[in-house]
């Protein structure tokens, strides 16, 4: 393995699922790399294919009618096309992942700590003891307050906070060099939610775990990622370094979706400025830039496809910056 | 000073548990809504912001106290004596699907208040009468007239929640009750829902209770905030002063928790210990005390009252954050 080399380097990702006999693109050409302690934050509203995007790397979409071309190579191997036996010894080892839901991802009939072990001596041949031990460590370390006797608790009998604790615990388990977190805090209380979003920062320096953090909120985003990717209708929209996209997005979408987010700080607008109609359904998405029918900068240009290209420490989907007109810096309101 | 359209006085609610436990859901919740005023309920789940909208709208029976009603106690009125006053008061609910029967057609939906309640001469609704509310409720929420015909399934979930706003407006309510409207709805229809809230109000002088975990859009479309913790107020007063200016520690650290799509250096979330406790048996005294970055032994022991401070922003802490006032 090449010191240089990126975790994970996904290019041209394509997840297509088959409907009345045509393949409808869900995913279409997404490209992105995560390196080594990176937090990348994959931004996006329902239906635009950043959970696909994920379960395509995890080898979760394993179905005849779905048709994954591209490639996702994860410290140099090809993830497209690996066979679900190998995909095993990777996943919960290598790579772990966290759902929305930590009600539906623990099963409800094993205690949590069960279930931890087991995960625990799946992958290492470590005894039961031992795989308790560390079980009860990685619990504590999540700020579970109690570890050994909330192991010997049932997924019910816990709080949606302390769920996804332990749910990170089990991801944690094997230590994995990359952590998927699918909207891991959007079940939980904001108080919670700080504290949640304060692990995951603290992953890269206590475990040295890389972070996919899939979210459709830009707070969130904030607060935690390095990287951005907003995906838009199966799409990149556009890519880049946070601090530089939340200074001054270069997609009219990315700024469109700042803007929506009513401020709490600052004066308060009359209207807040809203994006008009609903992101395209994939068999509807226009053969040019999915965002125009809603874009306050559509013109003749945007009936082509616009390419990702590179803008500052950015790459944007769109002909704006090329065309010599980009969007201006955001106005943010300053907060004392 | 006018008087308030809604005024609740001590409302409590409990449920029994089996084992003999008590959850209080409300616990002596006292609040008044002035007409044409948007008053903000927010909270964590288990605050008891859902359970106060529902024993205002009379969904839910309380277990004690009082709701007055444009000058009329209405928690002791009976299923009948209520119907008449159901038109007044009308809600809107989070999940905008479930709200909707998927086997009927947008138009009957709609349809269904006018047709059981009679209009304002106290006469039966023609059809054609029906017809030409409809068209006006359609143009109201900005949808078109074709979408009468359509069923649930077709809409989008922005679109569906309008369906719903038009079917609460049907009865031209005085009141509206939303509970987390916005919710389940993606930030840029999130936008468009708030601001068709408040074009509505504005357009026909509505009253509304506001009900939503997300400080930000409460921010943009009350007037006035309560924010509830553990089955109580802790804090009430006007948006600007709640937000900005907060008393209450819960209220602040609420406040300091909301990520911000913001990239600020040097400062990150402040941090509150723990979860919130359990409703069955929450902590003695101040219930946030267990929480609380500020809390001294008075705190455990003695429940502060929901006070005034200033004007009309009242906090129930024994310690205030005064300096921010």
């Amino acid at each position: 393995m090449r010191a240089e080399a990126p975790l994970l380097e996904v290019h041209d990702l394509s997840v297509s699922f088959r409907s009345r006999g045509r393949y409808i693109p869900i995913v279409e050409k997404v490209s992105f790399s995560v390196g080594s302690r990176e937090i990348l934050g994959i931004v996006g509203e329902s239906g635009s294919g950043k959970s696909v995007t994920a379960m395509a790397i995890m080898g979760l979409i394993d179905a005849p009618d779905v048709k994954i071309t591209g490639s996702a190579r994860f410290r140099g191997q090809e993830l497209v096309g690996l066979p679900q036996k190998a995909f095993r010894h990777l996943r919960g080892r290598d790579i772990a992942m966290i759902f929305q839901d930590p009600m539906t991802a623990f099963t409800p009939v094993y205690t949590i700590g069960w279930q931890i072990d087991e995960q625990i001596r799946a992958h290492e041949a470590l005894s039961k003891t031992g795989a308790r031990a560390r079980t009860v460590q990685l619990l504590g370390d999540m700020g579970v307050p109690d570890p050994e006797r909330t192991a010997n608790r049932y997924p019910h009998q816990l709080s949606g906070g302390l769920r996804q604790r332990a749910m990170i615990a089990m991801a944690l388990s094997c230590n994995p060099v990359m952590l998927i977190a699918d909207e891991p805090t959007t079940a939980l209380d904001v108080t919670v939610q700080a504290q949640i979003l304060d692990l995951l920062r603290n992953l890269r320096h206590n475990y040295g775990s890389s972070v996919l953090l899939i979210t459709h909120d830009m707070g969130v985003v904030a607060e935690t990622c390095d990287n951005v990717m907003v995906l838009y209708s199966g799409r990149v929209a556009e890519r880049g370094p946070g601090e530089a996209i939340f200074a001054q997005p270069a997609h009219p979408y990315t700024a469109a979706l700042l803007d929506s987010i009513p401020p709490l700080t600052g004066p308060r607008p009359a209207r807040l400025p809203s994006i008009a109609g609903s992101p395209p359904a994939p068999l509807e998405r226009p053969s040019g830039c999915a965002f125009a029918p809603r874009c306050h900068y559509a013109h003749e240009s945007c009936v082509m496809l616009p390419p990702l290209i590179s803008y500052g420490s950015q790459d944007v989907a769109c002909v704006l910056p090329v065309e010599g007109r980009p969007l201006p810096p955001r106005v943010v309101a300053d907060v004392a | 000073m006018s008087t308030p359209l809604l005024r609740a006085i001590d409302l409590c609610k409990e449920y029994r548990l089996p084992r003999g436990q008590t959850l209080r859901a409300l616990d002596n919740v006292s609040l008044e809504v002035m007409p044409g005023e948007v008053l903000g309920l927010v909270g964590e789940s288990g605050c008891g912001k859902s359970t106060l909208g529902r024993c205002l709208l009379r969904l839910t029976d309380l277990s004690s106290g009082a709701i007055i009603f444009d000058g009329q106690e209405i928690s002791s009125l009976g299923e009948r004596a209520m119907r008449p006053l159901r038109r007044q008061i009308q809600m809107v609910f989070q999940d905008s699907y479930a709200s909707l029967n998927p086997r009927r057609r947008i138009g009957d939906l709609i349809a269904e208040p006018l047709r059981v309640h009679p209009d304002e001469n106290g006469q039966k609704r023609s059809r054609a009468a029906i017809d030409a509310r409809l068209a006006e409720l359609m143009e109201l929420v900005s949808l078109p007239a074709s979408a009468l015909a359509r069923y649930p399934h077709e809409f989008s979930g922005g679109q569906r929640q309008r369906i719903n706003i038009a079917r609460a407006l049907a009865l031209s309510p005085q009141l509206v009750v939303a509970d987390e409207p916005v919710s389940a709805l993606d930030v840029s229809v999130q936008a468009q829902i708030v601001n068709l809230f408040t074009d509505l109000r504005e357009r026909l002088g509505l009253t509304y209770v506001f009900i939503a975990h997300d400080l930000a859009v409460v921010r943009q479309i009350s007037t006035r905030v309560a924010v509830m913790y553990l089955g109580a107020i802790v804090e009430l007063g006007e948006t600007d002063a709640v937000l900005h200016k907060p008393a209450h520690p819960y209220t602040a650290a609420l406040i300091a928790a909301v990520p911000e799509p913001v990239i600020r250096h040097g400062t990150s979330l402040t941090l509150l210990r723990g979860d919130i406790p359990s409703p069955i048996s929450p902590p003695s005294g101040c219930r946030f005390h267990t929480r609380c970055p500020k809390a001294e032994a008075r705190c455990s022991a003695e429940a502060p009252e929901l006070r005034p401070l200033q004007n009309d922003h009242a906090a129930a802490c024994h310690f205030p954050l005064m300096d921010s006032l």
